[in-house]
């Protein structure tokens, strides 16, 4: 089990921070685009959920799985997605996305003053305990690195 | 426990063949006098609750039907503006059904071939090599399940999240279709699906799914 990387948009799409651990492939496009074409993914996902849905929605889109990776989706009401490529062992990761919101991007980014919303987050701290906070995770394995 | 629909899309993500199975709940019938305490507007050419969520009906829920009559569209069953017929007070009082807009059969072509993109999409952006596309999409009302042949038809299943035994009724699925719509001499390939055995056969299987989420060993 293992994470290959975080994702963090705000509402506008922006991608906010991007960290990688396992990665073994990257898309073959510049990391600006992959950006995009990650958050037009998401973006066209839910709506295509919403429409789908047989019932009405709470949560709506949780996860997805291919053959080789799992996608978790988090999204907060004011719109900052947070989104965690893993490998398929790991289970549902909503929890663990919401703290990473609410005790990192809170704590560290939206009570710095020196950080400013709807951009890229330059913060060292706000990377470093966000890369330790990872590592500590029950699914991280270091044997895959 | 349900399976919801069944989609066939082709290798070029056109819709060639899609099955409801399920009947849709939380429908609310009321009866309103004027002025109306609800806001309406028209969104993708339906009408649908804006504001004022209350009893049942939710923001988001259609217009299905005025008086008994399904209404088409924006306009009701006979050719009026759904909007402009709320606005008159002579209409009233009026009995209205809000649920959940049903998709149109050009609303399911557009998602089929969505998906085909997203699909791809997926597996572009995968941080391991040798990814698939999207195999199984989970939210929390329903689970979308998806199998790709090696000639790139793509069968999806959309069910219940805690309904079991999908993998094998994709499977069953592909059977069916190759037994029933491939060895059907009026059947063109990338077309649409109209063979009534493939029909038959698909809906038993589905029942059988719900029940038993089975088909035996070997299948």
């Amino acid at each position: 089990m293992t994470v290959h990387n975080l994702y963090v948009f705000d509402r506008s799409g922006v991608c906010l921070h991007y960290s990688e651990w396992n990665r073994k492939k990257q898309a073959g496009i510049s990391k600006d685009e992959e950006f995009k074409l990650m958050y037009g993914m998401l973006f066209s996902i839910r709506s295509f959920v919403s429409k789908m849905s047989p019932l009405d929605m709470k949560d709506g889109f949780v996860s997805f799985q291919t053959s080789r990776y799992k996608l978790h989706y988090y999204e907060t009401p004011t719109g900052v997605k947070v989104v965690m490529n893993t490998d398929l062992g790991v289970p549902n990761c909503r929890d663990i996305l919401h703290q990473i919101y609410s005790t990192l991007y809170v704590e560290y980014v939206v009570k710095n003053p020196l950080c400013p919303l709807g951009e890229p987050i330059q913060s060292e701290l706000f990377s470093t305990r966000l890369d330790s906070f990872v590592r500590a995770l029950p699914f991280f394995s270091a044997r895959a690195a | 426990m349900a399976i919801f629909s069944v989609y066939v899309v082709n290798k070029a993500g056109g819709l060639i063949y899609q099955y409801d199975n399920y009947v849709p709940r939380a429908e609310v019938e009321k009866t309103f006098s004027f002025p109306l305490d609800l806001v309406l507007k028209v969104h993708d050419e339906k009408v649908i609750v804006s504001f004022g969520q209350r009893d049942g009906i939710r923001v988001g829920h259609a217009v299905l039907s005025i008086n008994g009559v399904d209404v088409n569209g924006r306009s009701t069953g006979d050719g009026k503006e759904i909007l402009e017929f709320l606005k008159d007070s002579a209409n009233y009082p009026v009995s209205i059904r809000f649920g959940r807009a049903r998709l149109t059969s050009n609303e399911k072509l557009m998602l089929a071939s969505m998906f085909h993109s997203l699909f791809a999409i997926g597996s572009q952006l995968s941080p391991e090599v040798g990814s698939s596309g999207i195999e199984m999409l989970e939210t929390d009302t329903f689970k979308l399940h998806c199998f790709q042949t090696l000639t790139g038809i793509k069968f999806i299943v959309l069910a219940d999240p805690r309904q079991a035994g999908i993998d094998a009724l994709l499977r069953k699925i592909y059977e069916i279709y190759s037994d029933y719509a491939l060895k059907n001499p009026f059947y063109s390939l990338e077309m649409p699906i109209r063979c009534e055995l493939f029909d038959q056969n698909l809906k038993s299987a589905l029942e059988i799914a719900e029940k038993a989420g089975t088909f035996g060993p070997g299948s």
